[in-house]
């Protein structure tokens, strides 16, 4: 019997992020060079002392499977507990996809009965933050609450993008609202929960016969309020983002190059874990120029670094130039290439003297909606040849060739996709 | 793998100075993110060997929380395993190893627990890559009760302090000196063995029984005819970091391409402990030219032709040239520092001006606050 375990939603796809995602879970998107996404809230479940934890996986989730594997970097490979991944399944008579967060969770009810926990806390794998949960069930048994969920304030101009949590003077939830368009509160529901599980039960059941695509935010909270349950918000102060847009990706990261960043990764305290194919150190060449960087371990650097972040065993040759940019793992960037203001996934190859990021500010023609703030994204597994322009706004995924691009050169607000490279 | 591995880490150095005052020379930290045992113990899981005693003896607290976990390097395995062997107090014996040949009859339960026909004995303090599989093909082939890994040494101050060999055409060794004044061939042995088991056994129990305790001078001088011994001839990047001069050279040596290239990026990887640091920094008047630095790191200031190892600080304005700084250093602003060893957690306050020269750099103790 453990008293709390997590259980971490990790199968959502991040549709906003675009190419970022197309192979690979949200969670699993690399951040801030070495780190995936989920590791934030992994990291927190063990330095919280949470050792069992269940990742609900659904979409893409080969890449998130590898990294996770059996939970080695985080200290979470246990004889009683550990993490678990639980990916959809068939049963005997059923069996389907994961159609809801509370039906995912549902559907995996026998993995928690197994630990029979006092308390169950719903994490998602999306989010960069540190949060002690321990000190959220504290408060959840101080306030003798049903449901703690967890809230973070924002400015209220924002808070409309948001589901609100509107609060009595006891930190008592009164009301919840799915993106009002005129807030009453500032305080944003940041998909924490902890619940008694013998009510989590109850409520997933219900859900569970009552809607087909059963969920936290739509259907579990709203009949808690109903029925007059005891829901407060948890008030988390500090640093929390939901890099859920290219554009937001971006900044995040840009965020950790900051002289003190907001998000400290350098504190001793409240470390953060990875998994990482092998320790390396990175080597800076005589023709190396860095200014306001981040660079891992592996990579070997002979080029211009401005504002960008490399991700381990990048390869920047001689006279190339990476400004505002974030080039993910074992990419290769040959001399003399010019890249700005890019996202260049894993595992690509961007060919000699081509120009990356360049152009007008044009909103991608077919994903006006992802690619719109001059942000060029180069999915994983890609080459681009030697000589081509790239604009900005574009997006390429795939082995391209000379022949594929018009007189060397993808205007802004292009796409062009296609095959991948074969590993 | 029908073959063993032994590595023999429990001498004590004084050449080192105050770099192994406090720490067995396996543990020496090297190339910015590993440990000297790492190669070896590398080498040996890479070729193929499952089970791997290191005996270790001198300063062993360091290398004992290294190789705490044998996972690392693929030897947490239930058939095999990283045994790692210190004198223990029994009711017939002294603390201590008194010798190499010594060491290894102290542990020699492991030799006859064994089942595999071969052990390759090597050092911990060997920086090099090699495939032991090829020297076992090379042993067979040859019939050897004993293959000695050595190397033509160029450089002629090197050779006194080796055993040197002369060959016959076979490559038999026919003479053995151990480092001798006037060394009379270039064929250096690089301490590095194989043995079949049960001879290995044999030999320790002769040699033990006559009150002698050293694996050069009393097993391999001295059989040296009556045993087929050869040498097996390695030409690749090889270094023993047994002085400071050595060591500092070695750890210099890693910022060549080609060697660099070879060590660490090429397959078979070196393994070593993981360090959870995040990606190094390099904050607003960073310049960092020819440089390996690890994790952790932050760096403002100019760092030239050195080797930074994780969590190192290098405040504004501070320039930092052919140095090796070790975890946990911070150089202060302003600073000018030039062919200096800075140990762990060592701290320079602002301002403060050190200049050591390439024959002899700077040492500063693990801890030192200057």
């Amino acid at each position: 019997m453990k008293e709390m375990i997590g259980m971490l939603l990790a199968g959502g796809q991040g549709s906003r992020l675009g190419i970022l995602t197309e192979r690979t879970a949200k969670p699993a998107v690399l951040f801030a060079g070495k780190y995936r996404i989920i590791d934030f809230t992994l990291s927190n479940c063990i330095n919280s002392g949470i050792d069992t934890v269940g990742v609900l996986t659904q979409y893409q989730p080969l890449k998130l499977n590898q990294h996770i594997g059996i939970g080695i970097p985080w200290e979470l490979d246990r004889k009683n507990g550990g993490v678990m991944l639980l990916p959809p399944h068939i049963k005997a008579k059923e069996g389907s996809w994961y159609s809801g967060t509370a039906d995912a969770i549902y559907q995996n009810m026998h993995y928690i009965e197994e630990y029979d926990p006092e308390f169950v806390i719903i994490l998602s794998g999306d989010h960069i933050y540190k949060m002690d949960y321990s000190k959220m069930l504290d408060f959840h048994k101080e306030k003798n609450a049903d449901v703690t969920i967890a809230v973070l304030e924002v400015p209220i101009k924002e808070a409309s993008r948001f589901g609100i949590m509107n609060i009595d003077v006891n930190e008592k939830i009164i009301e919840f609202e799915e993106k009002p368009p005129e807030p009453k509160s500032n305080l944003v529901s940041m998909g924490v929960y902890i619940f008694s599980f013998k009510l989590l039960k109850e409520y997933l059941e219900k859900g569970h016969d009552l809607h087909d695509d059963s969920d936290f935010g739509k259907h579990i909270i709203p009949m808690l309020l109903e029925d007059e349950k005891e829901l407060y918000a948890y008030k988390f102060k500090g640093y929390w983002q939901d890099v859920g847009t290219v554009e937001s990706y971006w900044k995040t990261n840009m965020e950790m190059i900051s002289i003190i960043p907001e998000f400290n990764l350098y504190e001793e305290f409240w470390k953060i874990y990875t998994n990482f194919d092998r320790q390396l150190p990175q080597y800076l060449g005589q023709d190396t120029h860095t200014d306001t960087c981040i660079i891992s371990e592996g990579c070997e650097v002979d080029g211009i670094i401005k504002n960008s972040i490399l991700s381990p065993n990048v390869i920047i040759e001689k006279g190339a130039k990476v400004t505002d940019s974030i080039i993910m793992s074992n990419c290769i960037i040959k001399e003399n290439a010019v890249i700005d203001r890019c996202i260049v996934c894993e595992d690509c190859i961007i060919g000699s003297k081509s120009k990356i990021g360049f152009g007008e500010n044009i909103v991608n023609k077919k994903h006006p909606k992802i690619y719109n703030t001059g942000i060029t994204v180069i999915g994983e597994r890609s080459i681009i040849p030697e000589m081509i322009v790239i604009g900005k706004n574009c997006v390429v995924h795939g082995e391209t060739k000379k022949e594929d691009y018009k007189d060397a050169e993808l205007p802004s607000g292009e796409t062009l996709l296609m095959k991948e490279v074969k590993q | 793998m029908k073959m063993v591995g032994i590595i023999l880490a429990s001498s004590k150095n004084e050449k080192l100075e105050e770099l192994a005052s406090e720490r067995a020379m396996a543990s020496l930290p090297i190339a910015s993110c590993y440990r000297a045992i790492d190669f070896t113990l590398s080498n040996m899981a890479n070729s193929g060997i499952k089970k791997v005693a290191v005996i270790t003896q001198y300063n062993s607290r360091s290398l004992l929380s290294h190789l705490s976990s044998a996972k690392i390097w693929e030897l947490g395995t239930k058939q095999g395993g990283l045994f790692v062997c210190t004198p223990s107090v029994t009711k017939d014996n002294a603390f201590e190893y008194k010798g190499t040949a010594d060491a290894l009859y102290q542990n020699i339960i492991f030799l006859k627990r064994s089942q595999e026909s071969y052990v390759l004995i090597g050092a911990g303090h060997h920086i090099y890559k090699m495939d032991y599989r090829e020297v076992l093909k090379y042993h067979i082939n040859k019939n050897a009760d004993m293959t000695i890994i050595s190397k033509n040494m160029i450089e002629e101050d090197e050779l006194s302090s080796y055993g040197i060999m002369k060959l016959d055409s076979e490559n038999r060794v026919m003479e053995f000196e151990e480092k001798p004044l006037d060394p009379e061939s270039n064929i250096a042995s690089l301490g590095i063995y194989i043995v079949k088991r049960t001879l290995l056994i044999e030999l320790l129990e002769q040699v033990i029984d006559e009150g002698r305790y050293d694996f050069v001078t009393d097993v391999i001088s001295k059989y040296r005819k009556k045993l087929k011994i050869y040498a097996y001839l390695y030409d690749g990047y090889w270094s023993n970091i047994r002085t400071v001069k050595k060591y500092y050279d070695t750890n210099m040596d890693f910022l060549k391409f080609d060697i660099r290239k070879q060590m660490l990026l090429d397959y078979p990887y070196i393994a070593t402990r993981i360090k959870d640091d995040p990606p190094a920094k390099y904050n607003l008047g960073a310049k960092v030219k020819n440089c390996l630095i690890s994790g952790g790191s932050i760096i403002e200031g100019e760092v030239k032709n050195s080797v930074l190892f994780s969590r190192v600080c290098v405040g504004a304005g501070a320039s930092v040239n052919d140095c090796i700084i070790m975890n946990d250093s911070y150089i202060g602003k302003n600073c000018y520092i030039e062919n200096a060893i800075l140990d762990k957690q060592v701290i320079i306050s602002d301002n403060q001006r050190i200049i050591g020269t390439k024959e002899n750099p700077i040492i500063f103790k693990k801890g030192a606050v200057i």
